[in-house]
């Protein structure tokens, strides 16, 4: 049977992706970003998943307003990187795992989640650049299929923290429910605090992101009293980007650990969590 | 009762809803189209017919000639859209925050790490 091993928090910020095609890494600014990655490396590598489930949010590449589902799920053979306009350098095609994608949309439905099933899928940074992080410099990603979840954080009204965990908790009950001997991952990327539109641009809430945190890890429905509106009053209005991480935690069974969080303020306009969760 | 019922202004902010996605359809389907190198040129080549293209109002147009962003907000623009009319101007987005917030650059990144402290 397919069994969920772990999750990991992740920022998607551009700036980490201009970073990396420059090879910045080591420069005082982008040092201690990247170098918080090293506890995901070793872990990768040691438990060797075999699929990784990403929660992100698409930025006006694959969706336009013309439609724009809450929820979709990938299932593509491969996902295409595109040029998003503005000089962010496409990666290699990222695999997927169809098979699983369609058990999965077969068992969400069912369990009354009406996701949007994507036979073709472009992805932008929401997704690269996590991969790059995980897997760097290495275009095959060391191997892993890929499944995307894309939840709407573009146009409102989004979907609340408690319904994107209860998703990822579906979402799980699909995974286990395969009959496949697969280890996989689950990704939340995006967030946390951060404001790009408007007077208010620039807003950061140190302080709510490591609330956030904190209660993702030993309590995360304690988090569903933030709606929507609370989390953009908080902490910007790309806060809410904290819904791929509620997917991310929902998505992880059984009783939680964390084995690793770095938390570095600011990156580009952003507050950016680095987390690793195992679960038993 | 959604979130959206309570009207109360949040500070700074224009929450990008039904009401402003319907205002500025045309204006983020063009800045959509900058996804595209083509559409990137042709744009470039000449700013108004371009807009004319995707129907911008006259008040949409004066916006995108003046690189307002406070106004393109206002005027139905949503930030992801935007973000790409932002590049094509070789501009990211702390100058893009930079412009909206009155400061310089320099200032915004301050204002940033102030934030992070």
């Amino acid at each position: 049977m397919a069994k969920i091993i772990g999750a990991i928090g992740s920022s998607h910020i551009p700036a980490v992706g201009m970073a990396i095609a420059k090879q910045l890494q080591q420069e005082p600014y982008w040092k201690s970003f990247f170098d918080g990655h090293q506890p995901l490396w070793n872990w990768l590598n040691t438990n060797k998943p075999d699929v990784a489930i990403v929660f992100y949010n698409d930025h006006g590449l694959e969706f336009f307003l013309d439609k724009k589902p809450t929820f979709s799920i990938g299932a593509a053979e491969q996902y295409i990187s595109y040029d998003e306009g503005w000089g962010l350098a496409t990666i290699a095609p990222i695999q997927g795992d169809p098979d699983l994608s369609w058990h999965i949309c077969n068992s969400l439905v069912e369990d009354e989640f009406d996701i949007s099933i994507c036979q073709e899928l472009g992805v932008d940074h929401g997704l690269t650049v996590p991969m790059q992080l995980m897997f760097p410099g290495d275009p095959n990603y060391a191997g892993i299929k890929v499944i995307p979840v894309v939840i709407n954080c573009e146009l409102h009204p989004m979907p609340s923290l408690k319904r994107c965990y209860n998703l990822g908790q579906a979402i799980a009950r699909a995974v286990e429910s395969y009959d496949k001997d697969l280890k996989v991952v689950v990704l939340g990327t995006g967030g946390l605090s951060h404001q790009l539109d408007g007077q208010a641009a620039g807003r950061i809430n140190k302080k709510f992101d490591l609330m956030l945190l904190d209660y993702l890890v030993k309590d995360p429905e304690y988090l569903f009293k933030y709606s929507i509106r609370d989390m953009i009053e908080a902490a910007g209005a790309q806060a809410v980007e904290f819904n791929m991480w509620m997917g991310m935690r929902g998505a992880l069974p059984g009783k939680v650990e964390q084995l690793h969080l770095n938390y570095s303020v600011p990156i580009s306009n952003t507050g950016a969590g680095t987390m690793l969760l195992s679960n038993t | 009762m959604s979130y959206l019922d309570n009207k109360t202004a949040i500070p700074g902010t224009i929450l990008f809803d039904g009401q402003q996605s319907r205002k500025g359809y045309g204006l983020n389907k063009m800045c959509f189209s900058f996804n595209q190198e083509s559409a990137r040129t042709a744009f470039i080549d000449n700013e108004r017919r371009y807009c004319e293209k995707f129907n911008l109002s006259e008040g949409q147009i004066i916006a995108i000639e003046e690189r307002d962003i406070l106004s393109l907000l206002e005027q139905g623009g949503s930030i992801y859209y935007l973000a790409k009319f932002a590049g094509l101007l070789g501009k990211n987005m702390q100058d893009i925050g930079a412009l909206q917030t009155g400061l310089t650059l320099a200032e915004f990144k301050q204002k940033l790490l102030k934030a992070g402290e």
